[in-house]
């Protein structure tokens, strides 16, 4: 088999050498009882040619976003990805390397997280920023327990623009602690009003921008609120590229920025693996979860870097630790610093602005159908449209053709009729005019 | 302060002994050597008016942004194509990784990475498809999930799998969550967990957050569990065991059978920690041991690669008193073919809620299995032998030079002390450093917690026997240097690496977490 | 000035007058290695023996320093915040963590002197 070195020559002589009769005795601590005696029902090893056809066939039985006319959004954006991020990340030395804890000899991780970090934390207007986490949504839970630990208060405020995956992961991690919840119905308006839920009791008030709904608002006024409260406030990103071109967490007042990184450097792989961003003033560093990479000296002077404030961490604080958190995302997290990079600050700019052009003069089109209603005055790229039909049936039969118009909002907010009839709608510089074309002649169609 | 207060690893390095000798011109004039070339920060390079992408402006169109435009620079260098190429080239150079050499990195399963994983994942019917299309279009994806659910339900003997969690840490917490949940159902109020005290970091740091309190158990002469010990802490308001099978000194928990009876009598659930399921896969089925629920490490056990430190992948394995209590999405199979039960409701009302977005960690299901079809039934058995079979050789082939810390056979996994090596003055620490000058990682150091200095060593099933033999060699080298009066170089090593041992005191006392402009003002501490 | 007394967590405490000043001792340091960062409570808290009262950081390790004997926090060593590696220089003189008010003397007497906390460190050895 390819991947055993071990010949069976190998394999007796290392058994002379331990002294053993054969592997079994090897195994002796397992009790008789247990031992498999007789193969498990699983297929025997195979060869390259018949487990690629295997994969492939599988494959096949997808329709790639790429093969259709994809306009999906609602956390995970399908951007173009530069051929050179791919090629980097394959090398050897980045894809076969392990977390370092060997800093002399795994420098090229560190140096790359230690840049990430200071890409994210520009990005998001903030001071410092972690290693990477698994995804948005548990960056989110995580900057929860956050803000509980640092303001020692058990309420949490979380936004009904807020991603129900994220606010579902929120309240699952919080479910055995003695967290106070006050979650938001869905606010498809853009409307709601937070502040009014913030009182003396509040840690924090979990708010995403743009929302699940593609809203854009002014996070200032609610953070001057959560602050004259004592709370805390957490903005969630879920578009990455948004910030190319909306105003950061930061200048708006965040104390905790949760977001989602997928968006740069990584594919849509179905939901994962995806890249968790956390990023904080430096006050609360110590309360940050999650690996974090510093600069320092070696005995020779000479800059270089290594993982530091360990002692937040599990494997030394064991149950007190910030978060159980180990493995992290460090491949999502070398894409991302890659394709950021290759953009610089002007192409990320224009690339945000490409992307918002193409949502604003998409809104425009669907608008002029009659009966679509757009729900959103301020957004980046993605939109709400009010349909005059229910959404989620229409998906369906467009997909036959071979188009995604956008997300159905009761995909994501189950149960709820007043959303019944609400699409969830994303564009990025990868739908060019005839994705554009295609989509509105079908919702015409489909419409009429 | 506990009463033993644990020996410091790590810190500030020694000054360096050797100065420059009478030849004034040792070192190069660039500061480069040869191939590893000292490479700057990203922002550090480049011209604002660079990229490294060609975009064509949009025309001129009326923003909506609702007066939220980013006002200013955000402060990202420009470069070009292939300062960017040359930029991460260089940084790769300095890394060393499986596919350098022999890693044997205990606990953490360094196997190697095979490629055929990487063409597969990379198809477009996996890599380009959104979690949110409609389930007519994602049929083969979703049979993967379940195809590989099926591996991993034959290769533990037990019923259901959430696929969902993101990587060991997070299927812990999931199998975790799920036990609490169960008792919370049956309005069983236990708020005990059991955890070895060998055990990793991350098993107390779960039950922490699952609102338990953790009682450690000590581990008796043998590196196991205490039996007795254990039993004296059995009582009805126990919730849970963690245990770790192997264990993390890399030996097999002999009583398991009747660890499990005796905490299945009180009404509590074995959890099992996966990591190092390589040792035991195809050889025995965690549920006939006794095992309620068990999380996998992909990126460990099935080959899928460490990427620096993830993304990993965490799916738990669980029995039938656990399964409705997993967390969505579920797999589900209809009459039109499979979906995802994506809300806690239906078939899924018990569920604990969800861990991350979406579906999970799809990219490793798919390269997961890959590997599990390319090695089938029979070669997953082969590896756990053959992983067996090299630890024990490691083992045997050094248990004079080094200080094996328990008597006795190994599983995947060897654990040595710092006795062979602490007269000399040198620490577990200093004799890692050493062993990346001769060319590989070192060891896995001090852990487990319970044996001092410890240096485990995880040769996995991956390698030629010449590349163990050469580890090996370069031990008793070491050793016989250290002998002959050679402990100076090895309290300085490395010297070879592109840094030498780096100030990480000074990184704590002093944290520079990120990159500056030169005179831009440090944001204040609030 | 009194004499320090020690506990088997590798505290010292030393009165004076009524208020008893608690730090780590010398073998506490040399374990724990550079100390990186302290973490001290607030003034104002009563504490019973063996509470969790602080935690000192080195670069690999957290520990806990444990409240020695019952009182209440009247002080804490701000300084010990920005220069915690005073603690490696002069743990059982200035780098102090805390002063407590309301102690009793004889619990403190009843601790181990100077020569029984060496022989207690040298059996842990």
């Amino acid at each position: 088999m390819r991947y055993l070195p071990l010949t069976d020559g190998d394999r007796a002589q290392m058994l002379d050498v331990i002294g053993a009769p054969s592997v079994d005795a090897l195994f002796a601590d397992v009790p008789a009882s247990a031992r498999l005696t007789a193969p498990l029902d699983l297929p025997d090893h195979a060869g390259e040619i018949e487990v690629n056809r295997a994969l492939e066939a599988l494959a096949a039985k997808n329709l790639a976003a790429g093969q259709a006319v994809s306009f999906l959004g609602a956390g995970a954006y399908r951007h173009h990805v530069p051929a050179a991020v791919d090629h980097l990340i394959q090398r050897g030395e980045f894809l076969t390397s392990y977390t370092p804890y060997q800093p002399e000899i795994s420098q090229g991780t560190l140096q790359v997280l230690f840049e990430f970090q200071t890409q994210v934390t520009l990005l998001t207007g903030m001071e410092i920023a972690n290693a990477s986490l698994y995804d948005g949504a548990s960056a989110a839970a995580e900057a929860v327990e956050m803000a509980r630990r640092v303001t020692r208060r058990r309420g949490v405020v979380l936004a009904g623009g807020l991603h129900p995956h994220w606010r579902d992961c929120i309240a699952t991690m919080a479910r055995w602690s003695d967290a106070e919840l006050d979650t938001a119905p869905a606010d498809a308006e853009g409307a709601e009003d937070l502040a009014a839920r913030i009182d003396g009791e509040t840690a924090a008030v979990v708010v995403q921008n743009p929302c699940a709904f593609g809203h854009l608002r002014d996070l200032a006024p609610l953070a001057k609120r959560c602050h004259e409260a004592g709370a805390l406030l957490i903005v969630c990103v879920a578009e990455p590229v948004s910030l190319g071109l909306v105003t950061a967490p930061g200048a708006m007042g965040a104390d905790i920025v949760a977001g989602e990184g997928q968006a740069i450097g990584n594919g849509l792989n179905f939901g994962g693996p995806y890249l968790g961003l956390l990023a904080t003033r430096e006050s609360l560093v110590r309360q940050m979860p999650g690996r974090i990479v510093g600069e320092t000296v070696d005995s020779e002077g000479r800059r270089g870097y290594v993982l530091t404030l360990a002692t937040r961490e599990q494997h030394i604080r064991r149950e007190k630790a910030t978060s159980n958190i180990c493995t992290n995302s460090g491949l999502c997290a070398l894409a991302f610093t890659i394709h950021l990079a290759l953009l610089g600050e002007h192409g990320l700019k224009r690339l945000a602005r490409i992307n918002h052009a193409r949502a604003c003069a998409l809104a425009d089109r669907l608008v002029a159908l009659e009966g679509v209603e757009l729900l959103n005055a301020a957004f980046f790229n993605e939109f709400t449209l009010r349909l005059p039909v229910p959404a989620a049936p229409l998906v369906e039969a467009l997909a036959h053709e071979g188009i995604f118009p956008g997300v159905p909002a009761s995909r994501l907010w189950p149960g709820i009729e007043a959303l019944d009839n609400l699409l969830i709608t994303a564009v990025t510089e990868a739908n060019d005019e005839t994705d554009a074309d295609a989509l509105v002649g079908a919702l015409a169609r489909a419409l009429s | 302060m506990s009463r033993r207060p644990r020996r410091a690893s790590g810190g500030t390095p020694p000054a360096d002994a050797g100065g420059a000798g009478p030849d004034a011109f040792t070192g190069t004039v660039s500061g480069n050597r040869a191939l590893e070339i000292d490479e700057p920060l990203l922002f550090e390079q480049g011209d604002p008016s660079l990229s490294g992408v060609d975009l064509t402006e949009p025309e001129a169109f009326e923003e909506r942004l609702g007066g939220l435009a980013r006002d200013g620079a955000i402060g990202l260098p420009g470069v070009s194509e292939p300062q960017v190429v040359r930029h991460f080239t260089r940084l790769s150079a300095k890394n060393y990784a499986i596919d350098s050499g022999f890693f044997p990195l205990g606990s953490c399963t360094m196997k190697h990475n095979p490629r055929l994983n990487e063409r597969t994942a990379r198809l477009p019917g996996f890599a380009d498809l959104h979690p949110l299309q409609p389930w007519s279009t994602v049929q083969g994806a979703l049979e993967l999930m379940d195809g590989l659910a099926h591996w991993l339900k034959e290769l533990t003997g037990m019923p259901a799998v959430a696929l969902s969690p993101a990587a060991g840490a997070q299927g812990e917490l999931c199998g975790m969550m799920v036990i609490r949940a169960a008792h919370d159902a049956a309005g069983e109020g236990r708020r005990r967990v059991l955890v070895p005290e060998s055990a990793h970091g991350t098993n107390p740091a779960t039950a922490a957050t699952c609102g338990y309190t953790v009682d450690t158990i000590p581990g008796d002469a043998r590196g196991r569990v205490d039996l007795a010990e254990m039993k004296a802490k059995l009582a009805p308001d126990l919730a849970a065991i963690m245990i770790t099978n192997p264990n993390t000194c890399g030996l097999f928990e002999n009583d398991i059978l009747e660890i499990a009876r005796a905490v299945h009598d009180v009404g509590a659930y074995v959890y099992c920690d996966g990591a190092n399921f390589n040792a035991i896969m195809g050889k025995v089925r965690p549920a006939d041991l006794g095992i309620d629920a068990m999380h996998f490490n992909l990126h460990k056990t099935f080959s899928t690669p460490h990427g620096g430190g993830g993304p990993g992948s965490g799916p738990v394995a669980l029995a039938e008193a656990l399964a409705p209590f997993a967390p969505v999405p579920w797999l589900v199979h209809g009459k039109d073919g499979f979906a995802l039960q994506e809300s806690a409701a239906g078939p899924a009302g018990a569920a604990i809620g969800r861990l991350k977005a979406f579906h999970g960690q799809m990219g490793m299901f798919v390269r997961a299995y890959t590997y599990m079809l390319s090695l089938g039934g029979d070669g997953l058995a082969q590896a756990a032998e053959d992983a067996v079979l090299a630890a024990n050789y490691m083992l045997a082939a050094l248990k004079d030079t080094l200080s094996p810390a328990y008597p006795g056979y190994c599983m995947h996994e060897c654990l040595f002390d710092d006795e062979a090596f602490r007269a000399f003055g040198i620490t577990t620490l200093d004799f890692a450093k050493a062993l990346i000058d001769e060319g590989f990682h070192p060891t896995t150091i001090y852990f487990p917690l319970v044996v001092p200095g410890a240096m485990l060593l995880e040769p996995t099933e991956t390698e030629p026997k010449a590349e163990l033999d050469r580890f090996i060699d370069a031990v008793k080298g070491l050793m016989a240097r250290l002998e002959a009066g050679g402990a100076e170089r090895i309290k300085t090593a490395p010297h070879y690496a592109p840094r030498r041992r780096l100030d990480e005191t000074r990184a704590a006392r002093h944290p520079v977490l990120r990159w500056r402009a030169h005179g831009a003002p440090k944001e204040g501490a609030e | 000035m009194a004499e320090l007394r020690y506990t088997e967590e590798h505290e010292w405490v030393r009165m004076d007058g009524d208020i008893a000043t608690v730090g780590i001792s010398q073998y506490a340091q040399e374990q724990l290695g550079d100390v990186v960062y302290v973490e001290l409570p607030e003034t104002g808290r009563k504490v019973a023996p063996g509470d969790d009262m602080a935690v000192v950081e080195s670069v690999k390790a957290a520990s806990e320093v444990y409240a020695p004997v019952a009182g209440e926090i009247v002080e804490v060593n701000a300084a010990l915040a920005d220069a915690p590696e005073k603690i490696n220089q002069d743990a059982e003189g200035a780098a102090w963590f805390v002063r407590l008010s309301g102690v009793d003397g004889d619990a403190v007497a009843a601790l181990m002197d100077g020569d029984a906390y060496r022989a207690y460190v040298e059996g842990l050895e």
